[in-house]
């Protein structure tokens, strides 16, 4: 064995001048090497692992065994999970078109330069994206309440009685008007930026063609800020299935209302954190992840083809 | 390039297994080995001194570090209580997984001791001569904390339940205190008649409290023997209590509002919430949480499920108890020893606890003693006669504190839906059976 290595690197050796190009190779590792090394360690590394812990099971009796894709059949077979991507998915289905279209029509009407204020508004509607989501949540938690929040007195001060925002049947329409409340600035924001580019020669062709300003918005307006549609959709689509703070906030005004398992997140959340099953919780968490890229996928290819 | 790639690749793989290496060190190395103890190392490690991390929420723990402070100068005590309950065991349970931050001494609850010292995240205190302490508790709590010969707290106080009321509400519209269940169901529809913002308690869905009521009405739904769990609540007890309870749920005598909430210490101060059947250990809470109702309650033995019958149950109580990751051994089982079986107990029932020393419990100091917030009754003779009358046989779940958690999302839903009670404890048994499965628990 020795020597059959001995010519190998014997013949080596001689060719150590082209080796130049192997100090440049490490030039560049050494300028991508940061990057790579931020990359690894705070994205991939986190999805190796939770791989890796998504193939094993933790239990109290009988310790940890490692169970190859059990956690993943378990979880495609289980009800709470699925019911709880069917609460985000209703959420998504009504919430993001509601919210989009405001922030559209927001940002149609802050562009038209007919609105007096122009700059007061596009602040004050962007004021509650600043408001940290936590800090956002509490508030309206307070306003919600039928004891002694706003709805409380209200019911007090007119002698009605106003639907209990956190009952079960609303507290999804609620946390749906928290979330609209938050993000509708954020997304009149990019709406009102793609609109700010499109080259005032359109305008000025249309008005000559005798467009008026409907027209103008369905014809140059509208097609012109897809791509700025298509983003926010993807954005308020991950955005939905990742729902976690509000609930989690909201739930201890509304324990009975808001169950442990109500949006997949807040699953994966419970699953680790009030039954220590990390492992399954992981395997969960993968595949929200995989159909959420899925469905964003989808739409991103959907909108652009439209586009093109 | 396509050896560019490769090498990219390879590069990547390389560093990100650096990385997770990295990650998975920080959870991993806890060398050191446990090794038997004695009352000398305790000694020894009080005159060398340290600090020690308490996390419990206990409100009377506070003078009794201080004293053990000035006791033993050169010891620190780090109490941190802000977090109770739910809040408290995640916590607890996520330092223990991540062995990081894990306190040397942290409260735990009897309903929660199994599932600690079932994944052995519980320091054996037999060792340091806790297993001779045996008879100086009363045999409730000391069953709950020991295990064999192991020993995994020592018990801190007990929760003997007694009915506590606000005499002023009661007074006000006449209505008799209750003795029985259904004379409290028939108070409950009288004050909230007579006012609308009175209710007869409130309860929007508490494993804790619905556990407590169980062990009362003589169901008994948990069975443990080992790894051996089964989980029915579907007897004779239960029945009692369900059909009683769902009529105060039906009728909307209840206010929805949760324990521990500004909302509830609100209520108990203004009279809309006019009675709580809790644990004798409450006295203490009230005083610190509802200073403005002083005068206003008084204690009364738990209603009756059939007129006459004194049984009664446990609720709540806790135990101290030592980590097993956490550090300086010797000094948490000083604290340990000194807040529940020394000197610590009387500080600790002067200030409103309820004691689990025999010693406390049966001296005629503590059964006379005058509760000036309870207008000087004398509130420890009812709390005493409760804990000799706390039926037999209960236990918990292994996984209690799970099982505790996901409680709203079952049992809870009979407070806000049609769901009936007995409807919801199915589900809360069938989820409890299900997780008790996976954990690899024998289920019936």
């Amino acid at each position: 064995m020795t020597t059959l290595q001995q010519p190998a690197t014997a013949e080596r050796r001689p060719a150590r001048p082209p080796g130049r190009g192997n100090r440049r190779s490490w030039t560049g590792w050494g300028f991508i090497g940061p990057f790579v090394a931020v990359f690894a360690l705070v994205f991939l590394a986190p999805i190796v692992y939770s791989i890796y812990l998504s193939l094993f099971r933790d239990q109290l009796i009988g310790g940890n065994t490692f169970v190859g894709a059990d956690n993943y059949t378990q979880a495609l077979q289980d009800e709470q999970f699925w019911a709880s991507l069917g609460r985000v998915s209703l959420f998504l289905a009504v919430q993001v078109p509601i919210m989009l279209g405001i922030a559209l029509l927001i940002a149609l009407a802050l562009d038209s330069g007919r609105l007096y204020g122009r700059d007061f508004f596009r602040i004050a509607i962007f004021l509650p994206y600043a408001v940290p989501a936590v800090v956002a949540t509490l508030m309206w938690g307070f306003m919600y309440g039928t004891r002694f929040g706003l709805v409380g007195d209200i019911n007090e001060a007119f002698g009605v009685t106003l639907p209990d925002p956190l009952s079960t049947d609303l507290v999804l329409a609620s946390i749906g008007n928290i979330v609209t409340w938050e993000f509708v600035g954020y997304n009149m924001l990019i709406f009102y930026a793609a609109l700010r580019v499109i080259p005032h020669s359109l305008y000025e062709a249309a008005e000559i063609d005798g467009a008026g300003q409907i027209r103008v918005i369905t014809a140059i307006k509208l097609p012109a800020i897809r791509g700025a549609l298509v983003i926010a959709t993807i954005f308020s689509i991950i955005g939905s299935f990742q729902l976690f703070n509000e609930p989690s906030i909201l739930r201890p005004l509304a324990r009975n209302a808001i169950t442990t398992d109500y949006t997949p997140n807040f699953y994966t959340y419970s699953l680790s954190f009030n039954g220590q099953q990390h492992n399954y919780s992981a395997a969960v968490a993968i595949i929200m992840g995989l159909i959420t890229m899925v469905i964003a996928y989808v739409v991103q290819l959907r909108g652009m083809r439209k586009g093109a | 390039m396509r050896r560019t790639t490769s090498r990219l690749l390879r590069g990547i793989a390389l560093v990100s297994t650096i990385a997770l290496g990295a990650t998975a060190c920080g959870s991993g190395d806890d060398g050191d080995s446990k090794k038997p103890v004695s009352s000398g190392d305790v000694k020894a490690a009080l005159e060398k001194g340290g600090t020690i991390k308490v996390w419990a929420w206990e409100p009377t723990l506070k003078t009794v570090a201080a004293d053990f402070e000035k006791k033993y100068p050169k010891v620190k005590v780090e109490l941190v209580g802000e977090r109770s309950g739910d809040k408290h065991y995640t916590a607890l349970s996520n330092a223990i997984s991540a062995k990081k931050g894990v306190p040397d001494v942290a409260q735990v609850e009897y309903f929660a001791l199994g599932q600690y010292s079932l994944t052995k995240g519980l320091t054996d205190l037999a060792p340091f001569g806790a297993d001779k302490l045996a008879d100086k508790y009363t045999p409730g709590p000391w069953n709950a904390v020991s295990d064999g010969d192991a020993v995994y707290g020592l018990p801190m106080d007990s929760g003997p339940m007694a009915l506590f009321y606000n005499k002023k509400v009661f007074d006000k519209y006449k209505v008799e205190v209750p003795t029985t269940w259904d004379e409290y169901v028939e108070a409950a529809r009288k004050l909230h008649k007579a006012d609308p913002k009175v209710y007869i308690a409130n309860d929007a869905g508490d494993a804790g409290f619905t556990t407590s009521m169980l062990w009362q009405a003589g169901s008994r739904p948990y069975k443990v023997d080992g790894t051996k769990v089964k989980v029915d609540f579907a007897d004779a007890g239960a029945k009692k209590y369900t059909d009683t309870w769902q009529k105060l749920v039906d009728e909307k005598l209840l206010a929805p509002i949760n324990g521990w909430t500004d909302d509830w210490y609100k209520g108990l101060g203004d009279g809309s919430i006019a009675t709580l059947a809790t644990g004798a250990w409450m006295p203490a809470n009230f005083v610190t949480g509802v200073p403005n109702a002083a005068g206003d309650w008084r204690a009364a033995p738990m209603p009756a499920w059939t007129a006459g019958d004194k049984a009664s149950a446990e609720n709540g109580g806790s135990s101290l108890a030592l980590p097993e990751l956490g550090e300086n051994e010797e000094l948490a089982y000083a604290f340990v020893e000194y807040a529940n079986s020394g000197a610590g107990v009387q500080s600790r029932v002067k200030e409103g606890a309820f004691p689990a020393t025999t010693a406390e419990l049966e001296s005629d100091a503590f059964r006379n003693t005058e509760f000036e917030y309870f207008g000087g009754q004398k509130a420890n003779e009812i709390f005493a006669d409760s804990a000799a009358n706390v039926a037999d046989d209960w236990s918990y779940l292994p996984f209690q504190q799970y099982a505790n958690s996901i409680f709203n999302d079952t049992v809870g839903k009979a407070y806000v839906s049609d769901t009936k009670l007995t409807d919801g404890l199915k589900n809360w048994q069938d989820a409890s059976v299900k997780y008790g499965k996976e954990q690899g628990f024998t289920v019936e």
